[in-house]
């Protein structure tokens, strides 16, 4: 039996985070009431001219930057013309022959192996409005179009993807930067990034392309996959069944399990495009250009790297501290703040730091597109921590604390004070407590004595019981050890 | 018309991207017209214009581009007065089938 080869190639949608639209001064916030966010350029009334926003081309020139491409100083915008109610133009501004971004690259990593996918164009064009099926009569499509004309920038890549995780690799690597860069917020389920795979299959060692399916609609990582894993298993099928695939678009049905066609779309696709007579062509120097690579935040992959070299974390932690851009910056927050309050070297900071923001905070935090909510302050974490540090308190009661700071929203120095949590250092109180332990466990006394010196745990635990868990450990573990060789 | 430099099937394919329903005479007027046109641009091969670059705009200059700063939108009820029929806020058309 022949093996099958899959390739793949992705083109992502990406709405930009300009307050206002492409070419007007809608808002482009989302969720205000149908239409209430349009105005005669974006609703395509007769006279109306469109002019680009500034902040929109710029967004689309970092992400160019970020993803390594070669700018364009000179693009042109494009009317793409077709006929469907979420254009009221009868074409959609975008760019064809010249756009702003072109031969970029990302680079992924699958099973440990990094693989390098080119990126053909990033372009700039406007989205459509948004149909709504189901509301009013039954008979009619209503048309919001508070969407329309708000700014995206497509990201086509080459067909490079072979296997449906490398295609899951790269829209979460993707989805990452546009984020951390501030050019998208990532959320999926708000259609605000969106994905179409291209698919076809040929038999290994073949050069030549085989007739490639579109996947359209899809609004999960975890969809994508399964739509590509399923779309390969039907081509095999088909072909290894004596069929030839046909040209279409498809989308992924969850109900179902399975891709289906899309039938309808099918129209030719003659989108006649020619450069808009309305729009003068976008030159951007290269002083500008510079200018803002300079702006631009350090990139997701940059900052793992710095956080493994001068924080001290495994690449596993930089991972998980890093997987929102709220989340990483309120860890660098933290870590620079317990740094500066205990004198300590980035490394030793970084490290507590970030085991307790991964063990304890990270699962209080919610995460809405690039909005993140934290239980407390991250100068909180670092006073916390703090107090562990200089001994006023241990790690086990550091937990309890933060559990109260959560709920109470409370300075942890003054939960110590309050609920008297500061720990024992008192020599003479320790040395109370171990006395007592010694007397009331003389058979553990005598066997520890007789050479059984894993023993010394037992008592340390019985001594945290009696002082309730405030006793400095380290005084405890000394005074045990040296009470006991007296005893 | 034999040597025609478009089609009467280019055409009447051109006009149903377009949307538009020709009768056979208003296609054939086109067809004329058309041809008209393109002979018209077949001078340019005439011409030298290997060191001439694509003209994007028919003006010599560049978009100036707009701060990012909103402006105020027009009134929802005002824009869809203007539209054959609204419902729940919105423009209602005819309705558009999807697959799903």
């Amino acid at each position: 039996m022949t093996a099958y080869e899959p390739v793949i190639g992705l083109e992502v949608h990406a709405q930009m985070r300009s307050r206002t639209k492409l070419f007007c001064g809608c808002p482009t916030d989302y969720g205000a009431p149908p239409n209430e966010q349009t105005c005669p350029v974006c609703l395509a009334l007769p006279g109306a001219l469109p002019v680009p926003n500034r902040a929109a081309i710029e967004l689309a020139v970092q992400a160019g930057l970020a993803l390594e491409c070669e700018i364009a100083s000179y693009s042109v915008f494009a009317r793409k013309n077709y006929f469907y109610p979420d254009l009221p133009k009868g074409y959609q501004i975008s760019q064809f022959e010249l756009p702003l971004n072109v031969k970029g690259h990302l680079d992924i990593e699958v099973d440990g192996e990094t693989k390098r996918i080119g990126i053909t164009r990033i372009h700039v064009e406007e989205d459509a409005a948004k149909n709504i099926h189901g509301v009013g009569d039954t008979a009619v499509t209503v048309v919001d179009f508070n969407r329309g004309g708000t700014p995206l920038i497509e990201i086509v890549s080459e067909p490079d993807l072979r296997s449906a995780d490398e295609a899951e690799a790269y829209l979460r690597k993707l989805r990452d930067i546009l984020m951390f860069i501030g050019v998208n917020d990532g959320n999926l389920e708000e259609g605000s990034f969106r994905c179409d795979a291209n698919v076809s299959i040929r038999p290994v060692g073949q050069a030549e392309l085989g007739t490639r399916t579109e996947l359209k609609n899809i609004n999960s990582f975890r969809f994508v996959k399964k739509a590509i894993e399923h779309e390969i298993a039907r081509q095999e099928g088909v072909v290894q069944s004596g069929g030839t695939i046909v040209q279409e678009t498809r989308t992924w049905s969850e109900a179902q399990g399975k891709t289906i066609s899309m039938r309808g779309k099918e129209e030719a696709h003659d989108y006649r495009y020619f450069p808009d007579p309305d729009l003068p062509p976008v030159v951007i120097d290269d002083t500008r250009i510079e200018a803002l690579r300079a702006a631009m935040p350090e990139l997701p992959a940059a900052k793992r790297a710095r956080w493994q070299r001068e924080l001290g974390l495994t690449e596993y932690d930089a991972g998980v501290l890093s997987s929102h851009p709220k989340v990483a910056a309120y860890f660098e927050e933290a870590a620079r703040s317990f740094a500066e309050r205990c004198t300590k070297s980035g490394a030793e900071a970084g490290k507590k730091v970030g085991n307790f923001v991964q063990a304890e905070v990270l699962r209080h935090v919610t995460t809405d597109g690039l909005e993140a909510l934290f239980p407390v302050a991250a100068t909180a974490i670092a006073e916390l921590l703090a107090a562990v540090e200089d001994g006023t308190i241990n790690g086990k009661i550091a937990k309890t604390v933060f559990a109260t700071m959560v709920e109470t929203g409370r300075a942890p120095q003054a939960i110590i004070e309050e609920q008297g949590l500061a720990q024992v250092t008192d020599t003479s109180a320790i040395e109370e407590a171990v006395r007592r332990v010694i007397e009331s466990n003389p058979s553990q006394v005598a066997q520890y004595k007789a050479g059984k010196a894993s023993l010394i745990g037992y008592f340390v635990g019985q001594v945290m019981k009696v002082t309730q868990g405030a006793a400095n450990p380290k005084v405890v573990n000394e005074t045990l050890r040296r009470l006991l060789d007296e005893s | 018309m034999a040597d025609a430099r478009i089609s009467l099937e280019q055409v009447l394919h051109v006009a149903k991207l377009a949307r538009l329903t020709l009768s056979e005479q208003e296609a054939r007027e086109m067809q004329e017209q058309l041809d008209a046109i393109l002979r018209y641009m077949e001078g340019l091969d005439t011409l030298d214009v290997s060191e001439v670059p694509p003209t994007f705009h028919s003006i010599p200059m560049l978009a100036p581009l707009r701060p990012d700063v909103p402006a105020r939108c027009s009134d929802r009820s005002e824009i869809l007065a203007q539209a054959p029929d609204s419902q729940w806020g919105g423009f209602a058309v005819p309705l558009v089938l999807e697959v799903e």
